[in-house]
């Protein structure tokens, strides 16, 4: 042991941060993607999925490196493994977004208008939930005391979402001019979308436990 | 034939190398914070430093127990000793050299029959039930100040792990040079007084005495005990009592290295007394017992669940074991040793209440009335006379060691053609010139020759 460790030390807390960037970036391309495939703008949804895409990739070969790293190097041997599955957890919404938004491009559904501003809505208190709890796992690794203060916040988007996915699918079942298999797919998208949020919250729930663990 | 009788020391020290050393860094590797490379380079190091330069302190009260006289009877001691800690090691048991070797020396005492210092003995084993608790306490206070540490700073998770990385590899060195200042008393003690090696000077910067030659041989011992054996119990001891986190480490690792430096540091005991406090002993404590102590304090601050308390039980039961077995070791081989390989394990002291005793018993205000009718007559060793003394008077336990410490033959002959061979080898040349003045005389009773010194120069007084 050197002091090249702390060289180290410098490296691998950039690169988490990186990678949580990465996560945090994809909701708000999901976010932008949505709303330009609500307002028709078809060439700026693309530009969005290809550019997810690309902070997916980016963020699968930032999580390979981190973990390798941890290991390697045997750092903070007494969490590696709550580390370990928190940046999987992490990795694992940045993948939803991303899910989500080439079911967009294979499905194309046609979403009435009436209905924009509630799927606009349930994106938002989604990101907003992934948002939340990029902020306590960056707490986790900066500041453990700071890492309650995101949490809770994790869970009021949750139920946020859960009652907006509630309303659309009620709204989606009332309206008289679609056919069932549209009014199925339409619902489909919002437990999707909405699924997002109920991971986050998971991971949450996990995030907890990891701060328990190494409370003193 | 030394370097023969030598081997069971090394032995010995292989063995507190493999055992007790392993308490210094076991924590850290058993946490997974330190390489067991690193921390067996950084922990052989510095208990060669540690035994070098601040061996002498504990092994006083060794030698107060029982003076071995014979080399072959400190071989026996030594090997009978290294024995137990070995069978212990094997048994994955964190025992400790310290108690092993004051059963081997008692197993002398019980064979040779002489006395034993009851109270160097009380001291010691009082010791060894105070190390854990004071262990424990250190180890809890510790935790705190560095729990608070963490709550005011806020260090991130990677910096604390670094901080711990660091903290553990200090307070490891630190815990190896008190180990080594501590224990290589136990290793080396009973073959200072025989010791072939003269002092080396270099360049006049510094002075190795032949004690510290020794100590070194014994340190060397302990690091190759340290790379080839200590891994195992390591595992034990990091992870067999209680589960601990890296800052419990480090805090257990702290409170370890300070209680063995509180009973090995003759700096800090003359502090005390300067202070006009009481005076702390310097005696060989047991690391795995100070190991042991701050772990269960630490485990007993999280409210006691996590703790294992059948391992505790056999640990704590080894304890008691191993010196009985190094007792019981001792006693056997040296029958053996005498009776078989008809070695002179002891050099027989016989015990007469001369004029001289009588008078130095009586200045020192202790009564031998109705002990008239034993005056000049001889004891074969301690036991009789200590037997004999029993039935017939109710003494003080100091009074009846004063009584048997003076009335101890040594024969001690003092001519000038005895000291020239020790010239300028043993002894410098300010403790010789007094004494190459004095003419040739016979001593009865080694106090008698220790005062004479002390009347001829006031060096020999210090």
């Amino acid at each position: 042991m050197d002091f090249r460790i702390l060289k180290r030390k410098l490296e691998i807390g950039k690169r988490i941060d990186d990678f949580l960037d990465n996560v945090s970036e994809s909701g708000l391309l999901f976010k932008l993607g949505v709303d330009s495939y609500l307002k028709g703008n078809v060439e700026s949804f693309e530009k969005k999925l290809e550019d997810i895409t690309h902070t997916e990739n980016q963020g699968d070969s930032l999580r390979r490196s981190l973990e390798e790293q941890l290991y390697v190097q045997t750092l903070i041997p007494e969490s590696i493994g709550d580390v370990l599955e928190l940046l999987e957890n992490m990795d694992t919404l940045l993948d939803c977004f991303k899910g989500a938004m080439w079911r967009f491009e294979i499905e194309y559904p046609t979403i009435p208008p009436e209905m924009h501003r509630d799927f606009m809505e349930l994106v938002a208190c989604v990101v907003d939930s992934v948002e939340a709890m990029v902020r306590s796992a960056r707490a986790f690794f900066k500041n453990m005391d700071a890492v309650s203060d995101h949490m809770h916040k994790v869970s009021y988007w949750e139920k946020q979402s859960d009652k907006i996915s509630t309303r659309l699918q009620r709204n989606i079942f009332r309206h008289n001019d679609l056919q069932l298999s549209h009014k199925l797919q339409l619902r489909d998208f919002a437990i999707h979308v909405d699924q997002i949020a109920d991971q986050a919250e998971d991971v949450a729930d996990k995030l907890s436990i990891y701060v328990i663990k190494r409370s003193l | 034939m030394f370097a023969f009788f030598m081997s069971s020391g090394l032995f010995l020290g292989w063995s507190l190398g493999a055992n007790d050393a392993s308490n210094v860094f076991g924590t850290a590797v058993g946490s997974k914070m330190i390489h067991f490379r690193t921390a067996a380079v950084w922990c052989s190091i510095f208990v060669i430093l540690g035994a070098v330069i601040s061996g002498a302190g504990a092994s006083h009260t060794l030698g107060k127990l029982g003076s071995v006289n014979a080399i072959a009877g400190a071989f026996i001691v030594a090997f009978a000793a290294a024995a137990s800690v070995y069978l212990m090691t094997k048994a994955r048991y964190p025992v400790s050299t310290s108690q092993a070797i004051v059963g081997a020396i008692i197993g002398w005492n019980l064979f040779t029959g002489s006395p034993t210092d009851y109270n160097s003995l009380t001291k010691i084993v009082t010791t060894w039930g105070v190390c854990p608790i004071i262990a424990a306490v250190i180890a809890i206070v510790i935790y705190k100040l560095v729990v608070f540490f963490i709550y005011t700073f806020k260090p991130d998770i990677f910096s604390q792990d670094i901080l711990t990385r660091y903290g553990l590899l200090v307070v490891g060195a630190f815990g190896s040079y008190s180990l080594g200042a501590n224990n290589i008393a136990n290793v080396m003690g009973v073959f200072v007084p025989v010791s072939p090696f003269s002092d080396i000077s270099f360049y006049g910067w510094f002075t190795l005495s032949s004690a510290q030659q020794l100590f070194f041989i014994g340190a060397m011992a302990i690091a190759v005990g340290v790379f080839t054996y200590s891994k195992r119990v390591m595992a034990t001891v990091g992870e067999g009592i209680f589960r601990l986190s890296p800052v419990a480490a480090f805090a257990v690792v702290s409170a370890h290295s300070l209680v063995l430096f509180l009973f090995a540091s003759q700096g800090l005991q003359n502090l005390m007394i300067q202070l006009s406090l009481p005076p702390i002993p310097l005696v060989p404590v047991s690391s795995s017992q100070a190991i042991v102590g701050a772990v269960v304090g630490i485990g007993l601050l999280k409210g006691g669940r996590g703790i294992r308390w059948r391992t505790l039980g056999g640990i704590a039961s080894s304890w008691a074991v191993s010196p009985v077995i190094a007792s019981i070791l001792s006693f056997i081989a040296l029958f053996f040793l005498q009776n078989v390989f008809e070695q002179e394990v002891y050099r027989p002291i016989k015990y007469e209440l001369t004029p001289d005793a009588v008078e130095q018993i009586q200045t020192a205000k202790i009564s031998l009335c109705g002990l008239e009718h034993l005056f000049d007559k001889e004891f074969a060793d301690a036991r009789r006379l200590n037997t004999v003394l029993s039935n017939q008077k109710r003494l003080a336990d100091q009074d009846r060691n004063f009584i048997l410490s003076s009335t101890a033959i040594d024969k001690l002959e003092f001519s000038a053609d005895r000291i020239d061979p020790v010239k300028n080898e043993l002894i410098t040349e300010k403790f010789l010139s007094p004494l190459q003045e004095s003419e040739s005389r016979v001593f009865n009773h080694k106090w008698q020759f220790e005062e004479a010194l002390a009347k001829r120069s006031g060096n020999w007084r210090q």
